[in-house]
């Protein structure tokens, strides 16, 4: 494996664990406006309290390594999509700071604000996510000299549409399993039966966005059925699938969330795979496409930045799982909360 | 009216990146405060610190989630709106910022949640390790950041080739010779920001009678930790860089020096009236041969000045705002150093609880460190211009050509009213929780 493909995996993991971790509390953060009173809310925000703001920095980890492993990627789709990015900066700007606001006064007026800017600030990401990763896909008006103007409008199209609700869907689902897992009684029963109306919704907007790619995005197709690997993960992503609505009938819920886990991993994966070795395919012409190759750093600096990723990445994995060991079970509502 | 992007994406730089520059100070003093703190509730078993950390701990969460919040917009805005930038040096540049996140944000925000929820549900030896990580992250945090832009400062570690900065020697790049200097001078002056915080805190506290006990005691830790740092921001840290300045980037201490025509024996100008086009100092105030002598501990040493300089071909920086930001951040470091010198004094006489008019004079000076930060960074970046990287690019080549100014206009003014906003909520919120006071002690709420 070269360097660049090294580093093209290594953003994907970064993607990955953004999607799996932060995709759960921007999940908790939509269905926290759906909470039948003040008791489930603040349920749903000690859920995930100590934890949201660490799968948060998955997202500035997976920014950071762009800048430095892929600068013509990172400049070039982050001005590209100047006004969603910005929308984007918004949005999680409120949804950061609700959760600390939120307790501070006892108003109810006070605290429905902070919930809706939370919702919100939850809702419009998780779509905005998809959206980008459906322009991603579709691919970009890449001119011959890299430039790339799109207008705000242009990003709003129907497949990107698809699949940025496609993704939100995802992340309710995802965020229901997760505090089913994490409560008991009725509210439990709640999130079960989210869980599973979020996953009949979903399992039908994949099998939809699945086919509008074969018209929209065609060239994703292109010698993937010929990758082992894109048919492990199909097996993994339809298994996981079939396997997260049996355990939520079971009422076994860690289970049904590790389902869900490896759904949105395998997911994430085989958009992957079907890009590479592209980040961002231009629909004018794919000679003009960034790849891995022609918009990268130098090796010296894929090298050294692999080293840092190897020397860090485990340790952050390592005390995230010893922080989540400390916080799981079910939620318990204390003073230090929100 | 045609929309200048450049003039635009400027503006939302500076609105963006100060307003952020509030927190991290405020974050990383009262981190290392709060290290202080917990050991002390922690080994000595003294309820009084226990009570301080809990409260002072949820002023950090306060500012940290602020400052979070305004910090993912630096991670990205480099690509959004200085793409031409990002393209240029990315290759050298991004490697910091990417370091910055795998070896400080996580650690800062995994350990922040430990910190602030798991009180009681780890071992209090684990708990005190939780602050510990965190003020360490954040001071990494801050380490990466400065590196980052220390290279913007005084490039090293590379070569242009194919239109774009390639790294050629790591360490060189990442150890510039600007580094270590505004590292530590930037260090020293976040914990004085925390000092300040605290001891302004504490004494309204003792002012309106609050947990007076508790305040009492961290007013005497905040006052003591203030001194030492006030005085470092000065010497060695504040001398050593701008030391390191005239030797690197002459352009930005001759402007911040108000240094018109150089020359051995150059003055110190104490006060004097800058002007810009052309560079001029008017009303001047200054003390031969001691900016030769404090810049190379020699009188007779050569100092360039901005005409010097301009005859060279390097063009000045704004006179007005670099010499203005230095000189007012070097008067309120001497006023830090007088203001916890005078409260020391006070513990020594055992009359600080007594004297109120010191204890309210200490609420007012809460935000004038952050003052001086904002100052240190207009200087370190106004100071640079017109360059973005010094002497390899320029600021004008360096934003995106692909955003247009309208829609630069719109994030600007949506920036603008969400950090006022969020500004007068922290201060609300910040009030509030002050007001609030520590809790009780965990005996007497069991009484009552």
């Amino acid at each position: 494996m070269d360097l660049n493909t090294a580093w093209f995996l290594l953003i994907g993991v970064l993607l990955t664990g953004y999607a799996v971790l932060d995709g759960f509390d921007l999940g908790v953060g939509v269905l926290h406006l759906f909470a039948r009173d003040e008791y489930q809310r603040r349920i749903h925000l000690a859920a995930i309290g100590p934890v949201w703001d660490g799968n948060e920095v998955w997202l500035l980890t997976a920014g950071g390594a762009m800048f430095a492993a892929f600068p013509v990627v990172y400049a070039t789709v982050f001005s590209g999509f100047y006004l969603a990015f910005m929308l984007l900066l918004f949005a999680l700007i409120f949804r950061a700071v609700s959760l600390e606001f939120r307790g501070q006064v006892d108003s109810p007026a006070w605290r429905r604000f902070w919930d809706w800017a939370f919702g919100l600030g939850s809702l419009v990401p998780a779509i905005l996510f998809g959206v980008a990763v459906g322009n991603v896909l579709r691919g970009l008006p890449i001119e011959a000299d890299g430039s790339l103007d799109v207008s705000f409008v242009a990003l709003l199209n129907p497949y990107s549409l698809l699949i940025g609700v496609l993704t939100l869907v995802m992340f309710v689902m995802h965020g229901a399993a997760f505090l089913a897992a994490r409560t008991e009684g009725d509210l439990q029963q709640q999130m079960s039966r989210w869980t599973t109306g979020a996953w009949v919704v979903f399992v039908v907007l994949y099998l939809a966005a699945t086919s509008a790619t074969f018209f929209a995005a065609p060239h994703l197709l292109d010698g993937v059925p010929a990758n082992p690997a894109c048919w492990l993960l199909l097996v993994l992503l339809l298994g996981s699938m079939v396997y997260l609505p049996i355990n939520v009938r079971a009422g076994r819920f860690v289970r049904a969330f590790l389902a869900s886990c490896v759904t949105i991993a395998s997911l994430v994966g085989l958009m992957g795979l079907s890009l590479y070795p592209r980040m961002v395919p231009s629909s004018i012409d794919p000679a003009n496409s960034l790849t891995i190759y022609n918009a990268s750093s130098t090796p010296r600096t894929l090298t050294v930045m692999l080293v840092i990723a190897l020397v860090g990445m485990p340790l952050v994995i390592a005390y995230t799982a010893y922080v989540y060991a400390v916080f799981m079970g079910k939620v318990v509502l204390t003073q230090e909360g929100y | 009216m045609e929309l200048d992007p450049l003039l635009l994406s400027r503006l939302q730089f500076a609105l963006t990146i100060g307003f952020h520059f509030l927190f991290p100070p405020l974050t990383i003093g009262l981190a290392w405060l709060l290290v202080i703190v917990e050991w002390l509730g922690w080994r000595r078993g003294d309820e009084d610190y226990v009570r301080a950390g809990v409260f002072f701990g949820k002023v950090l969460g306060l500012t940290f989630a602020v400052g979070v919040a305004t910090g993912v917009v630096m991670e990205f805005q480099f690509g959004t709106n200085w793409a031409e930038y990002s393209k240029f040096v990315g290759d050298v540049f991004g490697a910091p910022l990417a370091a910055e996140a795998v070896f400080a944000f996580f650690l800062e925000s995994t350990f922040l949640g430990l910190y602030l929820f798991g009180r009681g549900r780890v071992s209090k030896a684990a708990h005190w390790f939780s602050i510990l990580i965190v003020a360490l992250g954040a001071t990494l945090s801050a380490f990466w950041i400065i590196v980052a832009n220390s290279w913007q400062q005084t490039p090293a570690g590379y070569v242009v080739r194919g239109g774009r900065a390639e790294l050629t020697d790591f360490w060189a790049a990442m150890f510039n010779s600007s580094t270590p200097h505004r590292f530590f001078h930037t260090m020293v002056a976040c914990l004085v920001a925390g000092a300040f915080l605290v001891i302004g805190v504490s004494a309204y506290l003792i002012l309106k009678n609050k947990a007076a006990e508790v305040a009492r005691k961290t007013l005497k830790i905040g006052l003591v930790f203030g001194l030492v740092f006030s005085v470092m921001t000065l010497f060695p840290t504040g001398h050593h860089h701008a030391k390191q300045v005239a030797e690197d980037q002459p352009e930005k201490f001759a402007a911040m020096e108000g240094l018109i025509h150089g020359g051995t024996r150059a003055p110190m100008v104490v006060i004097g009236k800058p002007s810009d086009e052309p560079p001029r100092m008017e009303y001047v105030v200054e003390i031969p041969g001691l900016l030769s002598w404090m810049a190379f501990g020699n009188i007779d040493a050569p100092i360039e000045g901005v005409k010097d300089l301009n005859e060279d071909g390097w063009p000045t920086p704004p006179m007005v705002p670099t010499f203005v930001s230095f000189h007012s951040m070097v008067a309120l470091g001497l006023l830090f150093i007088a203001l916890t010198g005078l409260g020391v004094l006070l513990i020594i006489r055992g009359k600080l609880s007594q004297s109120r008019w010191y204890l309210k004079l200490l609420v007012w000076s809460i935000p004038l460190p952050l003052v001086a930060c904002e100052l240190g960074w207009i200087v370190a970046e106004v100071g640079r211009q017109p360059w973005v990287v010094y002497r390899v690019l320029k600021t004008a080549d360096a934003f995106s050509t692909n955003v247009r100014g309208a829609e630069i206009l719109f994030s600007l003014v949506g920036f603008g009213l969400i950090y006022l906003a969020l500004g007068a909520l922290y201060v609300f919120v910040l009030v509030r929780k002050v007001n609030h006071g520590p809790e009780p002690p965990a005996a007497e709420e069991a009484r009552s």
